[in-house]
């Protein structure tokens, strides 16, 4: 994606909240991220398709969540900055590939969409959303909580220096709240 | 289902490393990472001691970042098995520098040699080949080995996923380094990377 691509995205979202993936996503290539893995989910839908969009990204699409903790390992080793994300629901099954990270102190973000917590209407999410953050934390990744779409530029800012300068293991939890209500059927 | 392999694991992946030049190597947890380390200690090694299943993401991740060196994964067909779906992962990404390389011997080696699914008869090649490689290889001797060396050092045409049917025998452990700082840190200095 180039410069005029990406603003004429800045244009279209004309209203504030909506806008935080695309800051999520600038901030990204600020850090120099070039590489960027996930397994789908909604409330990620628009930085997946402007990270695909983007020819300087290598954009992976996960069959489960902890091959991307490998890839980012990997990436890292060859000299990339790469970012996994994914679901509240997938944590879980990365925690035993995050002692690839902690063993090897390799930098690691991730930014989880979260269910589970606000105004959940699937109980078979919130086991899972209710454990996000320790199952997390028990394997050593420090967690931060982005609640507001006006912070999401400074956290992510922070996440990516406490990652890639400061070898550290991080989580973004964007809430469910920000998120808005599970729609069933999505329109463009 | 039982069949004999003949081929030792030491000297198949001796073979297939000798004459390495530019090659990126990343080894799956257990036999496979012995099996690196005895064929002759190198920077350019990574060795997982962990993470099962991940060794193939790594290769990956590498391959996609240093997409002009070649890169292997040199992993066993238990370790491959536990992350069977990022075959579907690699393959999507069509990585042409990319080579996974299964020591197929149907057991899990480094836990009491309990047969494996692959000893069980799944056919690796063929999920390969199904979920999208493209290129697939069946090795059984010395000479398919020595036939596959060069191959390891292509960067187009990949990802290619070479099975390698080795014997069950017993070997010696050879330990690599398993700090996994010092590891990370040797590999990426190798690769022009300074350490902060």
């Amino acid at each position: 994606m180039n410069d005029a691509a990406v603003r004429d995205d800045a244009k279209d979202d004309t209203q504030a909240g909506q806008s935080w993936p695309l800051q999520i996503y600038k901030t990204l290539k600020a850090h120099g991220v070039s590489q960027i893995s996930y397994v789908p989910d909604a409330g990620h839908s628009r930085l997946i398709e402007l990270s695909h969009a983007d020819p300087a990204i290598q954009t992976t699409v996960l069959t489960t969540e902890e091959e991307g903790v490998a890839l980012s390992a990997g990436a890292w080793l060859g000299g990339d900055r790469s970012v996994l994300l994914m679901q509240s629901s997938g944590v879980g099954n990365c925690v035993n590939m995050f002692s690839l990270a902690a063993s090897c102190r390799l930098p690691f973000l991730t930014l989880v969409t979260m269910r589970g917590e606000w105004a959940e209407f699937n109980p078979w999410q919130i086991p899972m959303g209710k454990a996000t953050q320790q199952a997390f934390e028990i394997m050593g990744v420090t967690v931060f909580r982005l609640d507001r779409p006006e912070d999401a530029e400074e956290m992510i800012s922070a996440a990516c220096s406490l990652a890639f300068e400061g070898d550290q293991q991080i989580a973004v939890l964007i809430s469910q709240r920000m998120l808005g209500r599970k729609k069933w059927t999505e329109t463009k | 289902m039982v069949q004999n392999f003949t081929l030792g694991r030491r000297e198949a992946v001796k073979a297939l490393l000798a004459d390495r030049k530019d090659l990126l190597v990343v080894t799956g947890l257990g036999s496979a990472s012995y099996d690196v380390f005895d064929a002759g200690e190198h920077p350019g090694n990574f060795y997982l001691w962990g993470a099962m299943g991940g060794a193939g993401m790594v290769g990956l991740g590498l391959a996609l970042a240093q997409p002009k060196r070649p890169v292997a994964v040199i992993t066993g067909d238990g370790e491959q098995l536990m992350g069977i779906g990022s075959l579907l992962t690699i393959a999507t990404k069509i990585p042409g520098n990319l080579t996974i390389v299964i020591l197929d011997n149907g057991h899990f080696g480094e836990t009491g040699m309990q047969v494996s699914h692959s000893g069980l008869g799944a056919q690796l090649d063929v999920i390969a080949t199904g979920a999208g490689f493209r290129s697939v290889t069946e090795i059984t001797d010395i000479k398919g080995v020595n036939d596959y060396r060069p191959t390891l050092q292509r960067i187009d045409a990949g990802p290619r996923l070479a099975r390698i049917r080795i014997a069950t025998g017993h070997v010696d452990r050879a330990l690599p380094p398993r700090d996994g700082v010092f590891l990370k840190n040797r590999f990426r200095e190798n690769l022009g990377f300074a350490v902060t």
